[in-house]
């Protein structure tokens, strides 16, 4: 993994030029420092951080929010953002529950949260691409739209008991592994060779970078836009099996503000809002180190209110950096 | 801002400006409205529903107004929502501690502003993307509010602090007062001040604007200060009316006043739009949702409505700016 990461990195650098890191501090990027502090303060004030099973559970945790942050790299490499994504998630769990539970179908359920999800990909990505419209109020737009459809379509509740066949996303474990670890690794290799192997790939790094210098070269950039809305909206469908498994159902609320730890993973994992910089690698530490902290206040016993202010000022710090550094350099 | 005028003689109605023929086309929607639900629903046209109606649009115009200069100005100001919702808890906390309505109004009135400040901070000062700062901002407001309130829900205030949601003057709503207000004093700011030209000016062509000297960050500190304040009279507003606080309150709030300012014709790339339009976009998006209730559509369907508006709008708005060549 690590080797791997550092290829990335080094591959990102040679189309990005200059560092994509926030704070470069002895050649480590800051987010490893930060998630080496983070590690180090609840290892020290938080009873049991260090456990065996808690490490587990934070790297199980952190696998749904992997698998929006992955994507939202991408829709942000893009000088793009996705706020529909913790609405899109909550309505995909209750259409696989609803849908699981009405026709009895493992196979269905499945089917039609991925169908659910791929559908709103393409959606924001129509909308995006096809007329130009600026992607914040968009997808703001379609969370409204996926809110008010989760609500409708679960009545406003939960629905409980899904088959063991989607509790197995959850639960299962091929080979020894948890198949959220599985997936996790998939949707990873899957992007990563997506990025940095494909035309695709360099498409969306040229597309934060120089979208203009695209068009008048004749390159359909529509095209690869669409694409990283609809990638989005597939890999939320994805998530929806795991945090349905997990829960056993599905809730019309259930991922509400899920985008925001997305967005804040991507940002301290060193991708660039409006320059097209940026790594899969970074994002993987960010959501880590939202993971920690997260899993350590919980350990601290502070309120769930309090993780998510302390997530927003991480963001804007790590927004603020950024801004910093982009100054320094221009 | 204005565009070519016509060569030919002009009809009459070719005589108003792009901006006023949109307020027309936008008040012909609204009548057109009104006449369906009066078909559809013998209560629509009740005083009492009419008056209802004119309370709720007041309390998303008076959100609006604020995001509109913000998003005049080029900018977007995402946090309304919970800003209303921590400057309400604030203010009820406050007037239930000291038993004092105007200390309570002062808190929450202050809190709004603060908020908005900061917000204008962290957009110039630390030069983060508007959107973005404010998101995080929601969030970081939404924390404060629960750990703020803890689950508690603070109820029961005087009369004469319930009367500013749900009190009457002369047969009319207070609230309505306080939007005519509102709409008079920001028109006037808007249109007919420096200060207000400015506005316009950053949102059409930051870099222009900075170049013929005007104070381009202090204005945008200034609107979302404004946006903050309007947040937090708003947030005043709704706890009168509601007489209860609680942590989450004002969260749908917040794309309503979105889709208010988009279907009032201000446009989202900054620098076209009137605080008039957003009045119009307000009582048509009330309307909307007040018809689907008196219909008997079930609420859960109200933030997939907003939704689609709020992508409609975007939609027209950019169709709109191509076609003029923008």
């Amino acid at each position: 993994m690590l080797d791997a990461m550092k290829k990335a990195a080094s591959q990102a650098d040679g189309m990005g030029g200059a560092s994509r890191f926030a704070l470069h501090v002895g050649g480590v990027p800051g987010v490893a420092w930060l998630l080496l502090g983070l590690g180090l303060v609840f290892a020290l004030a938080a009873p049991g951080f260090l456990s065996g099973a808690n490490l587990h559970n934070v790297a199980l945790q952190a696998t749904v929010l992997l698998l929006l942050a992955l994507p939202m790299t991408l829709v942000i490499l893009t000088e793009g953002l996705d706020l529909s994504m913790g609405a899109l998630l909550s309505l995909c769990t209750v259409v696989l529950a609803v849908v699981q539970i009405g026709t009895g179908s493992v196979v269905l359920g499945v089917a039609s949260t991925l169908a659910v999800g791929l559908a709103f990909g393409l959606v924001n990505g129509g909308l995006v691409a096809g007329f130009g419209l600026p992607p914040f109020v968009i997808t703001l737009g379609t969370l409204g739209a996926a809110q008010g459809l989760a609500l409708m379509v679960g009545e406003g509740r939960t629905t409980m008991g899904v088959d063991a066949g989607i509790r197995w996303f959850w639960e299962g474990a091929p080979l020894g592994i948890a198949t959220p670890l599985w997936m996790a690794a998939g949707v990873w290799a899957a992007l990563h060779t997506l990025l940095h192997h494909t035309r695709f790939g360099a498409r969306v790094f040229a597309l934060g970078g120089n979208r203009e210098a695209l068009r008048f070269a004749g390159i359909p950039v529509e095209r690869s836009l669409v694409l990283v809305y609809a990638i989005a909206g597939l890999c939320v469908g994805l998530a929806s099996l795991l945090l349905a498994g997990r829960v056993n159902g599905g809730h019309p609320t259930a991922a509400i503000g899920m985008e925001f730890d997305a967005i804040a993973a991507v940002a301290v994992g060193g991708t660039a809002f409006e320059r097209g910089k940026g790594s899969l690698g970074g994002t993987v530490l960010g959501v880590l180190a939202v993971g920690v902290m997260r899993n350590g206040l919980n350990l601290l016993s502070m309120p769930s209110s309090v993780q998510v202010a302390a997530v927003g000022v991480v963001v804007i710090a790590a927004l603020w950096v950024d801004a910093l550094r982009t100054r320094g350099l221009a | 801002m204005s565009t070519a005028v016509p060569s030919r003689p002009a009809a009459p109605w070719l005589l108003l400006s792009p901006e006023q023929q949109a307020v027309l086309l936008r008040l012909m929607v609204l009548g057109l409205i009104c006449m369906a639900l009066s078909f559809a629903s013998p209560v629509f046209l009740h005083g009492g529903n009419l008056l209802n109606v004119l309370r709720q649009a007041s309390l998303m115009f008076l959100l609006a107004s604020g995001l509109t200069l913000v998003i005049l100005c080029g900018g977007l100001d995402l946090s309304i929502g919970a800003n209303v919702a921590l400057s309400a808890c604030l203010a009820a906390t406050t007037m239930k501690a000291s038993g004092s309505v105007a200390l309570g109004c002062l808190a929450g009135a202050g809190c709004g502003l603060l908020v908005g400040g900061v917000n204008g901070l962290l957009v110039t000062a630390l030069r983060i993307p508007p959107f973005i700062a404010t998101y995080g901002m929601l969030w970081i407001l939404h924390g404060m509010t629960y750990w703020y309130m803890n689950g508690d829900t603070v109820h029961g205030f005087p009369p004469a602090f319930r009367a500013l949601g749900s009190g009457y003057w002369m047969g009319v709503p207070v609230p309505v007062y306080l939007m005519a207000g509102v709409l008079l004093a920001g028109t006037f700011f808007t249109q007919y001040t420096t200060w207000g030209q400015e506005v316009y000016a950053t949102g059409s062509n930051t870099e222009a604007a900075a170049l013929s000297g005007v104070p381009v960050q202090a204005r945008r500190v200034a609107v979302y200060a404004a946006s903050g304040l309007m947040a937090g009279l708003a947030g005043l507003v709704y706890l009168a009316r509601l007489n209860s606080a609680e942590g989450d309150m004002g969260e749908a709030l917040t794309l309503q006043a979105i889709a208010a300012v988009l279907i009032g014709g201000t446009s989202l790339f900054g620098g076209t739009g009137t605080l008039l339009g957003t009045l119009v976009g307000a009582l048509v998006l009330t309307l909307v949702l007040n018809g689907m209730n008196l219909l008997g559509v079930s609420a859960n369907a109200q933030p997939l409505i907003t939704g689609v508006i709020v992508i409609l709008s975007v939609m027209s708005d950019a169709l709109a700016r191509r076609r003029r060549g923008g």
